[in-house]
């Protein structure tokens, strides 16, 4: 069927045609060859700001700083440095143990709410879902801003245990700390939860739960032996769209992690920025791409894996 | 559609859980207009009274009106140019079959996943190698990756929603490609289109990481907002500042979010 023409494409293509329109013959008649003409812009912009902005990336990571500028020659001593000084390890490995707990809690948290959507609201299914994701668009900047407000020493919660007079003095833990962060990014992402996995329990075919009423499991064996395995896709999506880019944030642990708080990303611009170790700053960047890809595959299998269970 | 009874049956619990989760999704966001009305440079409870001041300064204040009109112009640029070449590559992906479809959509949506330090870095590396000075242009190629994915996953749903038949029909009494695609094609993914250019703008105006690492000397607002924070006697003015642009985001946020699915709808239940 692939390039099988459409039928009124077919008839123009058959229409006699100047020599010079060979071109417009062939686009005609290739329906790959006008999809791809159609996408190129697209690709060529994101090939432009993407791919050819990495391959040079991966050529710094290989480059050594040499003053203000950087010595060319192709070394590996920046991976290895990296492999080998426990602190960017610690590093990457308190990255990947934040944005996992945060994923961990945004997909527990949000479950429920997708689950309420899915199942319990009949009309106006649609204003829910907007509600839900709405303060996901809105700058994600000032919503880190907000949790500052409400964590600070003398922010929201301090400040107003204070006045009720619980506390005598400001709780410290709150803000700079990992917690902080792992709070305002569970709450920072839950639209990416909560979408996934209502798309995933919207489509559970409703018989299936009637079946298995009528054949004697109660709502939590139900929930157990259907709904929840029917539902893992969208908990695999989920955990996956949050986990990846939470591990590369700059902004909540810049704000609100203090050096405790501090993740792969703060390091990346400290090495573009005060620091001015560019290279190196190049190398922590394609280290956490290798990261993101390995999580990425291991998804990837873990999705085919369920799939083929489920089917 | 019959249902189950134990769907019909309420869950009381869970209804409750519903809309704490609601109230906690939104409360965070508030107080930051709460704080913005306080008589007080210190955020802090309890409220000192009411004020309008803080956003009277702000009216009078150049650096403000400066990064405003920066974020408009990259963000009215980015949303045309995205939401255009969104039209045209999910138009591609639904009509036409090629090979290595899938792997080139899973490109375009890369920026989605991928933290965004990476694509700032990786262009600010190119643009020093190229010798391309930072400015509001490379802001604005740095929001175009960014939003493009964003353009085309709204666009997508609307292009699977009707029917080819439409524009064969067109083609068939006579119509060519291009007028085809204005009379008949265009008017039905308009709804799309108006979606798409409100949530690529609003996602422009409040891209922080991106603008953090490519801006030269001429600020964006969230920018502007980063560079004030420092400042703690400024604090009450960046919170007036912020309720302003948080409740521009969400009016054009909902408004977007209407448009693109009230259509979407529709176009289900008249098959």
């Amino acid at each position: 069927m692939v390039d099988t023409p459409h039928p009124n494409r077919s008839a123009e293509a058959g229409a006699p045609m100047p020599r010079t329109s060979r071109l417009t013959a062939l686009l005609h008649r290739s329906e790959a060859l006008r999809g791809y003409l159609l996408m190129a812009p697209t690709l060529l912009i994101m090939t432009l700001g993407i791919a050819i902005p990495f391959l040079i990336l991966v050529a710094m990571s290989t480059w050594t700083r040499d003053g203000f500028g950087f010595d060319t020659t192709p070394t590996i001593n920046n991976y290895l440095r990296v492999w080998t000084e426990p602190v960017f390890g610690a590093l990457m490995t308190r990255s990947f143990w934040i944005s996992g707990v945060a994923t961990v809690a945004t997909v527990i948290l949000c479950y429920p709410m997708a689950y309420y959507v899915a199942f319990h609201v009949h009309r106006r299914k649609m204003l829910w879902i907007i509600l839900m994701t709405l303060p996901f668009w809105t700058s994600y900047l000032l919503r880190v801003f907000a949790w500052k407000v409400i964590l600070g020493y003398e922010g929201v919660i301090n400040s107003g245990l204070m006045s009720l007079g619980f506390i005598e003095q400001p709780l410290e833990f709150l803000l700079y700390s990992q917690e902080a962060v792992i709070i305002t990014l569970a709450h920072a992402w839950a639209a990416f939860a909560i979408l996934p996995i209502y798309v995933s329990l919207e489509k559970i075919d409703r018989s299936l739960l009637e079946a298995a009423t009528d054949l004697g499991d109660g709502p939590v064996r139900r929930f157990l032996r259907v709904t929840l395995p029917l539902s893992m896709p969208g908990v695999i999506a989920a955990s996956f769209l949050i986990f990846i880019p939470t591990t590369g944030d700059y902004i909540t642990p810049a704000l609100l992690g203090g050096p405790d708080g501090a993740m792969i990303g703060n390091f990346i611009q400290l090495q573009f920025g005060p620091v001015n170790n560019w290279p190196m700053g190049a190398t922590l960047a394609i280290v956490l791409m290798f990261w993101i890809t390995a999580v990425a595959l291991a998804f990837l299998f873990l999705t085919r894996a369920l799939r083929e269970r489920l089917t | 559609m019959s249902q189950g009874t134990y769907i019909k049956r309420h869950n009381r619990a869970l209804q409750i859980y519903a809309v704490v989760f609601l109230i906690v999704l939104y409360v965070p966001v508030l107080f930051i207009p709460l704080f913005s009305f306080n008589d007080s440079v210190y955020v802090r409870f309890p409220l000192q009274g009411f004020t309008l001041q803080w956003y009277g300064e702000l009216w009078t204040r150049e650096p403000v009106w400066n990064a405003l009109w920066n974020s408009v112009r990259v963000g009215a640029v980015v949303s045309v140019i995205s939401t255009m070449l969104g039209v045209v590559a999910a138009r591609a992906i639904t009509r036409y079959r090629m090979p290595g479809k899938s792997a080139l959509v899973t490109f375009i949506m890369m920026p989605l996943v991928i933290p965004g330090i990476i694509f700032g870095v990786a262009l600010l590396v190119l643009m020093s190698r190229l010798g391309v000075p930072l400015s509001l242009y490379t802001v604005g190629l740095g929001h175009l990756i960014f939003c493009l994915p964003f353009a085309v996953a709204t666009l997508l749903p609307r292009f699977e929603g009707f029917d080819p038949s439409m524009e064969e029909a067109s083609m068939d009494l006579g119509e060519n490609g291009w007028w085809t695609f204005w009379r008949v094609t265009f008017p039905m993914v308009f709804p799309g289109v108006v979606a798409s250019l409100l949530l690529t703008f609003t996602i422009s105006f409040d891209e922080f990481i991106m603008a953090f690492f490519l801006t030269g000397t001429d600020p964006t607002l969230p920018m502007y907002i980063w560079g004030q924070l420092r400042f703690p006697q400024e604090f009450p003015s960046v919170l007036a500042l912020s309720a302003l642009i948080l409740i521009a985001s969400f009016v054009l946020v909902f408004v977007a979010q209407w448009i693109g699915r009230v259509g979407l709808d529709q176009n289900k239940e008249t098959p």
